[in-house]
């Protein structure tokens, strides 16, 4: 059995040993490494499966007090690694694009590094699933950060990607100001920054209430940016727009489901302070609320259907916070709050990129992103049409697909925790969502194409599709894999769950 | 064996998809579902009740009483034979089409699948999550096929249905947040024992009753949730119209006598609104689908829309018996269901046809076609007879125990004032069938309609399978009413 940390190791060796390889070669086609580096993540992803659970000790003397390798660790360390995995796929089918939005003397050079970044960032997001302090959290979220920076800008005489760029840089660096302020309060109150610590010391404060709100609130708003909350929202949509579109992917993806668990193991502690539970638990009602309700119905007059994932991606933000939002409640008709988050997370990754893979190669094909780009797509490719019902539908919480079991289960935490204002506003926006996620299928299938070339579809992007499809449809039939890993071990979040 | 009939329509549609197969496929997995269905029909057995031919796999969730598992007792086989009986009509009634016509005959496979899946759950989520796959090949058979407004009514029945689908699953989870943590397990067979032994205090009953109620009745078009139906069943293609409008719109009510009845009967004799209570809201409801929607559907020019919002009226009538809590009532509901369910089915085959030869459905564009299609025209009329509630099928046996039921000697005054009004449908449902049927077969051939080919062969058999079907279930009620009683009673224990 390997210790967790190996897991982080081994993808940081392997982006070192690949930048390396890529300075020193002389190939233009750097297609190769892309190659690489979905085998070995490939390997390292089999490898999780052979590492033992090892959640922190606080025992004196121990170095690995901020790292926790529980078992919800791990299954948000695979989510990074797939979705690092898919992302590169993407990047290969991209690269065409790419390629002529860089400014190079021959065609694939200076494509390399968009093969190896998301190495980096990959490792970051494993870094933050794991993080029980604060300072470790907050090094791994720069981490993934920085690397996201140069990302999103990577398309460099693309306007759009730069403005995206600037933009997240901007916003991001803003959010990144609120989290360190926040730390900063929350060790001043308490004296400690390790998250089990933090909650004993802020438990037994007594009188400095606003104190804890205020910290409570400013980590509330660094989190909320990179999880995409109302009203930290703005971003997203140029951002999204803007970006590559594998690295909108890894943004929608990677990022949102790291820094949800993160924000789970930040919220608990504040949770345990029984005299400022109510406002929390108020202010955290209101931003899911809000980040519900704007999603779904800003995604209803999209035309691009890269902004129409942006809203959507904060649809579905909103769905989760109302799940935490509902943490209050005694008694669990299912499973926990914790489970909750991380099985929607799970879903939401596979119905994402596929989205995503579908419209990567469409794009590539198509020269735009609109939706009517899709038209006709049922004639062009049946089978990307198909993978792109399939997404579509468990977006939209169809059942019998992987989606449907993360709405029921914040459907039935809603209940539990009796919020009927957000049970009204979460049947609105299904119903919503009905709507604009549909409205991709049938542009595919009932209006006639724009362009009629057929697309042909790369044998790895075949299998990787293929795949998701199955899972999709096996996860939405048998959850039961991704809730037992995520019950089995889960000391700290878990904790948060009851 | 269960599992195998849920199979049948599913591998044959990916098939389909797949690019394999052609029509022929199509039409041997509607006989086949047909075949296995009269096997478990005929070797079900009836002196034992109960759920038969149970399969189950473990638990899906951690620790919670969730798992994929099949069973039947009697009302769920009427309501499989329902299934099978106008699957098989409507493969036989699939439009000739030059492209993707595989895409067409899978699509529709997929909807008797998410039929079969939802009546032969014994697991409340499968039953749930059966019903709404069929919405998926729903949307895109009625936008890429249909006709008229047909992306409209696409979506109108779309998100009609999914929000429906939302409501109701909120009512199934605050259902089973109602029962106390020890009980609560999502096996059907289970709940209704849990029914049984009335464990939900009477005021805890009223606010999940008006989820499932409002939930089940946007499913069920019950008024005033029931602006989707009729364009949607107009625009639809034949076949999606008769399994939407025959098959797939009963399992709202199925799920009513399934969940509603033995859990939270007490909430119909809440009061909610001053002195009126649930069950008088319900009959207000559904004297709206009787007529208010029955004046309407008399008001049609359209053949189509009129058989679409005849099919959301005697909606009304199977409510009426839900609502009258005894066993007359309820076993008139269950029949009428299969009784409606192949009715309208049998109508919306004649009247599709029609459209097919004449391109418009309108009444003053028809006429004296009884001469050229004789066939058609007497199947058209033993349907309409029988959706009017003409004494000898099936429609009529339930009607009358419906009526029955509303004047049981526990009735209330509201109730019994309800039914006499109710009555007034019979003469509604006589008017507007009468006209449509004198508009479309009596009176001077049009010079189109003298040139109309009549049905041949295979699809005649077809056709007159449903009402064949419901002679014989309107001679002989108590045959069926043998399966549907055990369950019934278990129902309003």
């Amino acid at each position: 059995m390997f210790p967790p940390i190996s897991l982080e190791i081994l993808v940081l060796a392997l982006g070192f040993i690949l930048l390396l390889a890529e300075s020193f070669s002389n190939s233009t086609n750097k297609r190769g490494l892309a190659h690489i580096a979905i085998f070995c993540l490939g390997w390292i992803f089999a490898i999780s499966f052979f590492t033992a659970s090892a959640p922190a000790t606080l025992a004196p003397g121990s170095y690995w007090n901020f790292y926790s390798g529980d078992g919800v660790s791990l299954v948000f360390k695979r989510i990074a690694l797939l979705t690092t995995i898919a992302v590169l796929v993407l990047a290969l089918d991209y690269e065409s694009t790419l390629a002529k939005l860089l400014p190079s003397a021959h065609k694939g050079a200076g494509t390399g590094e968009f093969y190896i970044l998301p190495l980096f960032t990959c490792t970051g997001l494993m870094l933050m699933a794991s993080a029980v302090d604060l300072v470790m959290a907050f090094a791994a979220l720069e981490l993934v950060t920085i690397s996201f920076y140069v990302l999103v800008a990577y398309a460099r005489r693309s306007h759009a990607s730069l403005e995206a760029g600037v933009k997240y840089l901007i916003l991001g660096a803003l959010s990144t100001g609120f989290i360190v302020y926040g730390i900063t309060w929350i060790f001043g109150l308490t004296g400690e920054t390790h998250f089990t610590k933090v909650a004993e010391k802020l438990a037994h404060l007594r009188g400095d209430d606003t104190a804890i709100l205020f910290a409570f609130l400013l980590v509330l708003v660094g989190l909320g940016f990179k999880v995409a909350a109302v009203p930290f929202q703005s971003w997203v949509p140029d951002v999204y727009e803007g970006a590559p579109t594998p690295v909108t992917a890894f943004l929608s993806v990677g990022s949102k489901a790291a820094s949800f668990l993160l924000f789970l193991r930040v919220l608990e502690p504040f949770l345990g302070v029984e005299s400022i539970l109510p406002k929390v638990l108020q202010v955290l009602a209101i931003v899911a609320g809000a980040t519900l309700i704007f999603g779904n119905l800003a995604a209803l007059p999209q035309n691009s259907l890269k902004r129409l994932l942006a809203y959507s991606s904060i649809g579905h933000a909103g769905y989760l916070l109302t799940a935490i939002a509902c943490i209050g409640a005694g008694g669990s008709l299912l499973l926990g709050v914790g489970t909750t988050v991380g099985y929607y997370l799970f879903a939401y990754m596979l119905m994402t990129l596929l989205a995503f893979a579908v419209l990567t190669l469409v794009s590539v094909n198509s020269k735009g992103e609109e939706i009517q780009h899709f038209n006709g797509l049922s004639k062009r490719s049946p089978f990307l049409a198909f993978a792109m019902v399939v997404a579509m539908s468990s977006l939209a919480g169809v059942p019998l697909t992987a989606g449907f079991y993360g709405k029921f289960l914040v459907f039935a935490q809603i209940i539990q925790a009796h919020q009927w204002g957000l049970l009204a506003l979460g049947v609105i926006t299904v119903g919503a969502g009905f709507y604009y996620y549909f409205r991709v299928v049938a542009a595919m299938y009932w209006h006639d194409p724009l362009e009629t070339t057929p697309i042909t579809v790369a044998p790895l992007s075949k299998i990787t599709i293929s795949l998701l499809i199955a899972s999709i449809f096996y996860f939405g039939i048998n959850p039961n894999p991704v809730l037992s890993a995520l019950r089995t071990s889960a000391p700290s979040v878990a904790a948060a769950a009851h | 064996m269960l599992t195998t009939l849920l199979l049948i329509p599913i591998v044959t549609a990916a098939a389909l998809f797949l690019g394999f197969g052609n029509r022929t496929w199509a039409k041997g997995s509607a006989l086949l579902q047909l075949a296995l269905t009269l096997a478990l029909w005929f070797r079900y057995n009836q002196a034992k009740a109960g759920y038969q031919f149970v399969f189950e796999t473990n638990p899906l969730f951690p620790g919670v009483d969730l798992r994929y598992s099949v069973g039947v007792d009697g009302l769920s086989l009427v309501m499989l034979l329902l299934t099978a009986l106008v699957t098989v009509t409507a493969v036989w009634f699939l439009p000739n089409l030059e492209k993707r016509a595989n895409l067409f005959d899978g699509s529709v496979l997929l909807i008797s699948a998410g039929a079969t899946g939802a009546f032969l759950a014994k697991d409340l989520f499968f039953f749930y999550a059966f019903h709404e796959l069929a919405l998926v090949p729903t949307f895109l058979l009625i936008g890429l096929w249909g006709t008229g407004e047909r992306q409209a009514a696409a979506w109108k029945i779309t998100i009609y249905l999914g929000v429906g689908s939302i409501v109701l699953l909120a009512g199934l989870v605050d259902l089973l947040m109602a029962l106390p943590v020890s009980s609560r397990t999502f096996d059907l067979q289970a709940l209704q024992q849990l029914g049984a032994a009335h464990m939900i205090p009477a005021a805890a009953q009223i606010r999940p009753w008006f989820l499932l109620t409002i939930g089940f009745g946007i499913l069920i078009s019950l008024f005033p949730f029931h602006s989707w139906a009729a364009p949607a069943y107009a625009s639809a293609p034949t076949p999606v119209a008769m399994l939407h409008s025959g098959v797939l719109k009963k399992f709202g009510l199925y799920g009513m006598v399934r969940l509603v009845l033995p859990f939270l009967p007490d909430a119909f004799h809440q009061p909610v609104w001053g002195s009126y209570t649930a069950q008088d809201l319900l009959l207000v409801a559904l004297l709206g689908n009787i007529l208010y929607v029955g004046l309407v559907t008399i008001s049609q020019r359209k053949l189509d829309f009129m058989i679409g919002y005849s099919s959301v009226m005697h909606m009304g009538y199977i409510f009426l018996g839900l609502a009258s809590l005894n066993l007359a009532g309820l076993s008139g509901a269950c029949l009428l269901m299969f009784a409606h369910g192949l009715s309208v089915a049998a109508l919306f085959a004649v009247s599709g046809t029609i459209r097919d030869h004449e391109g418009s459905l309108r009444f003053d564009r028809l006429g004296g076609a009884s001469k050229s299609v004789p066939f058609l025209g007497i199947c058209f009329a033993m349907a309409a007879f029988a959706s009017i509630g003409l004494p000898g099928f099936a429609n009529f046996a339930s009607e009358t125990m419906v009526f029955f039921g509303g004047f049981s000697p526990g009735a209330t005054s509201f109730q019994k004032t309800a039914t006499i009004l109710a009555l007034w449908g019979v003469v509604i449902s006589a008017v507007y069938m009468l006209r449509a049927y004198k508009a479309v077969f009596l009176g001077q051939p049009t010079a189109t309609s003298a040139k109309w080919t009549d049905l041949a062969g295979s699809a005649r058999f077809a056709l007159a399978l449903l009402p064949l079907t419901l002679l014989l279930g309107g001679v002989f009620p108590r045959y069926f009413l043998g399966y549907l009683k055990p369950t019934l009673e278990a129902a309003l224990r």
